[in-house]
């Protein structure tokens, strides 16, 4: 068995044991209401950090936009659970299929923006990025589209100017968003996604593309050098990562009653916390930024005992873990008594025997 | 190494779900030995909103105080507890998750409507009696019986501004300033663009902003006054109003400035010249001002607790929420000790029923959807203080 293998198959262990604990966590019931909510969001927020370090680890570019796929991915599968509410579908069918629509056009715009913004290198990519973010979310913001008998309705400036017939609806109602988005989201399809994106991202890693990737990454001058098509490469990298994110957001979307782009939870805020995640996790680790963005996610929630300080608090966790996880002392101490020396340790000492 | 980090995070984060697990469990045991009210609240304690969460804050324990000193509700001591969101919708769900975790049996928010539809669509679920204080937009109410509001909804304040100015003849040509990216803005406005040709109003300009970019509105107000306006619409809140106040005042602009409850605060910004406020008018349900004894002990009590700052509308509709709470539990006669469904169907039944005197209005009633029903008071800033203007 290949280290990568073996590797990559202790990731899918602890997903499934995750699963596992966590499901019979609920179905003994001895699980807190609070945990029991959060299971949908952790899977949000690690598929997204997955993603995300396709991006920031295996290509090497910083994006600070990924909130934004998120943003489109929530949007366009909310859009078609709405319009597709009435017509009696199955929920889980109409699910789906908004999860691969939404992240197909992710990947579509994660297409359109990468074409300029690929064309820079480090923190002009990283600023760029950003301000295509916030593009997203204020489009967003100030779209209005509406559905009547002849069809659909799009308007930047307000709901009046639809000129919807008697029997119209409002679906996009600029800043209120989407309202009324079916619960479709449930632990059992998050961890499905994570896992299909695990598989995506490892596999890619692995495959001719990804190692062209990485060689981009590593020395562009050289990769050029043996004819390797840059712009095809991180395009694809950058699209696959953009079309991860929209299959995140779809899940988010329907996690949720509403659905409004707010700079708290698709604007840069939510961009840069995405990278804490991957960072923490270890930039280029699939294992790492699951586990990171899990932590990062329940804290503040495991924090609420402190009440007024909670933030506070969460802000010096967060300072604390980030020295800790990279601080050289720390590394010796981890290798000194980790869980494979000691079994190491003993293996070696039955070998004596 | 990474492996090694990778295990011990995740023996970490297993530990601390055990944690949140063993913490749930004693609670049940206690909430069945005492008799008490456990009312739960939600709202943005930290970020950009949380001047509205801790003023819902404050303003109902003041009155759980009041109440609880008075003996309670139907005998049993009421026990608070109030969670942040963040004004995220999101976090709204975890705080609201948290407060089931605590055996909350009547749920007072959320402050802000965005988070409160998501809310509202739980209580739904559990059948939990909900009544938000601030929580305006219609989307809150639609399809769920359980959830009434204190405040009015936007719509509501859009139609009734747009009569006002007409009936009152305060302008034919109006223009309308407002933040495109807050739900409670965009909602009042598009009503208010409804209902104004009705009311001989003629909308000269609209001009938009959004939460990312609400300090200059120097080009919005130049639009208004290039386009002749006599009056300026202002549906937000008072912070970004001191500044387009400010701004008019500079550029030599001197309309009607005509707001709605969001205008209400405005007084008590720091370093904000009052006599720029001058002759601004707002609909409001209340103001600090009064000198009713009910309003005074309110406001007294207030500055008690919050470094002697001033109620503004949203502490007195939380105060007004706990009141109403405890009038809709005594006509139900419900006690602590029945489930969070059969409480909520009873209060919900109920709550068509009664009538409540508060900081906020005389006699509100409310309808089955969960509208309520009172008389919203137009104000006009003069010297410095609110004056009716009826």
């Amino acid at each position: 068995m290949s280290k990568q293998l073996k590797s990559n198959l202790i990731t899918y262990g602890i997903i499934i044991a995750f699963f596992a604990i966590m499901q019979t966590l609920v179905g003994t019931g001895t699980i807190s209401s609070l945990f029991k909510g959060l299971l949908v969001p952790i899977c949000v927020y690690t598929i997204m950090a997955v993603s995300l370090n396709l991006t920031v680890g295996i290509l090497g570019e910083l994006s600070l936009g990924h909130a934004g796929f998120m943003c489109v991915g929530a949007f366009v599968s909310a859009f078609f659970s709405m319009c597709m509410k009435e017509s009696g579908m199955n929920s889980i069918v109409r699910f789906i299929i908004a999860i691969i629509l939404g992240a197909i056009v992710a990947a579509v715009f994660g297409i359109l923006i990468g074409i300029p913004v690929l064309r820079l290198r480090g923190d002009y990519l990283a600023i760029v990025t950003l301000a295509f973010g916030e593009i997203i979310k204020n489009i967003v913001n100030v779209l209005y589209v509406g559905k009547d008998s002849s069809g659909f309705h799009i308007s930047f400036t307000d709901t009046a100017s639809l000129g919807l017939s008697s029997d119209g609806v409002v679906i996009i109602k600029g800043p209120q968003g989407i309202t009324g988005t079916p619960n479709d989201s449930t632990f059992l399809i998050g961890i499905i996604i994570l896992i299909i994106t695990v598989f995506i991202v490892t596999n890619f890693v692995t495959s001719r593309s990804g190692r062209a990737v990485m060689a981009i990454r590593d020395n562009r001058i050289a990769a050029e050098s043996v004819g390797i098509n840059i712009s095809k490469y991180k395009l694809m990298a950058f699209a696959i990562s953009a079309g991860l994110a929209g299959a995140a957001g779809a899940l988010y979307a329907h996690n949720l009653n509403t659905l409004n782009a707010l700079p708290k939870n698709f604007g840069y805020n939510m961009s840069i916390m995405i990278l804490v995640y991957v960072v923490l996790g270890g930039i280029g680790s699939i294992r790492g930024s699951i586990i990171a963005a899990t932590i990062l996610t329940a804290l503040p929630e495991l924090l609420r005992g402190f009440s007024d300080y909670r933030m506070l608090i969460y802000s010096i966790v967060l300072i604390a873990l980030m020295l800790i996880s990279n601080s050289p002392k720390a590394k010796m101490f981890f290798e000194k008594y980790s869980i494979k020396q000691l079994i190491g340790t003993k293996k070696a000492q039955k070998e004596e025997v | 190494m990474k492996k090694l980090l990778g295990t011990l995070l995740s023996v970490a984060m297993v530990a601390s779900l055990l944690v949140g697990c063993g913490s749930a469990a004693p609670a049940d045991g206690a909430s069945d030995g005492a008799k008490t009210f456990k009312i739960g609240g939600i709202g943005p304690l930290t970020g950009g909103a949380a001047v509205y969460g801790i003023a819902v804050k404050n303003g109902a324990q003041i009155a759980i105080d009041e109440i609880n000193a008075a003996g309670g509700i139907n005998g049993c001591q009421i026990e608070y507890n109030f969670q942040d969101d963040e004004c995220d919708a999101e976090k709204s769900v975890n705080a609201y998750n948290t407060l089931k975790d605590w055996d909350m049996d009547i749920l007072m928010g959320t402050v802000t409507s965005g988070c409160c539809v998501a809310v509202a669509a739980k209580t739904a679920e559990d059948g939990m009696f909900e009544l938000t204080p601030s929580g305006s937009s219609v989307d809150i109410l639609a399809g769920n019986d359980n959830v009434f509001q204190v405040c009015f909804t936007d719509p509501n304040q859009g139609i009734a501004s747009a009569q006002y100015i007409g009936q009152s003849k305060l302008a034919t040509k109006v223009a309308v300033i407002y933040d495109s990216s807050d739900v409670y803005s965009t909602g009042i406005y598009e009503k208010f663009a409804a209902e104004a040709p009705a009311q001989g109003l003629e909308i000269v300009a609209t001009e938009a902003f959004t939460a990312d970019n609400k300090t200059d509105f120097t080009t919005q107000l130049q639009k208004a006054k290039d386009a002749g306006a006599e009056l300026v619409f202002l549906p937000f809140y008072y912070t970004e109003a001191t500044l387009v106040l400010k701004q008019a005042d500079t550029m030599g602009f001197d309309p009607i400035f005509f707001g709605c409850d969001g205008l209400d605060g405005i007084l008590a910004v720091e370093n904000f010249d009052v006599a720029l406020a001058e002759d601004v008018m707002l609909l409001t349900p209340f103001a600090a001002d009064a000198t009713d004894d009910l309003t005074k002990s309110f406001v007294a009590k207030y500055a008690e607790i919050a470094n002697g700052e001033i109620p503004n509308q949203f502490a007195a509709d939380a105060y007004d929420a706990i009141y109403t709470i405890k009038a809709a539990a005594e006509a139900a006669n419900v006690t602590p000790d029945m489930s969070v469904a059969d409480m909520g169907k009873a209060i919900t039944a109920v709550m068509p029923t009664i009538k409540v005197d508060g900081l906020t209005g005389k006699a509100m009633s409310w309808n089955a959807e969960g509208e309520v029903n009172k008389a919203p008071k137009a104000v006009v800033i003069k010297n410095g203080a609110y004056v009716s203007m009826d």
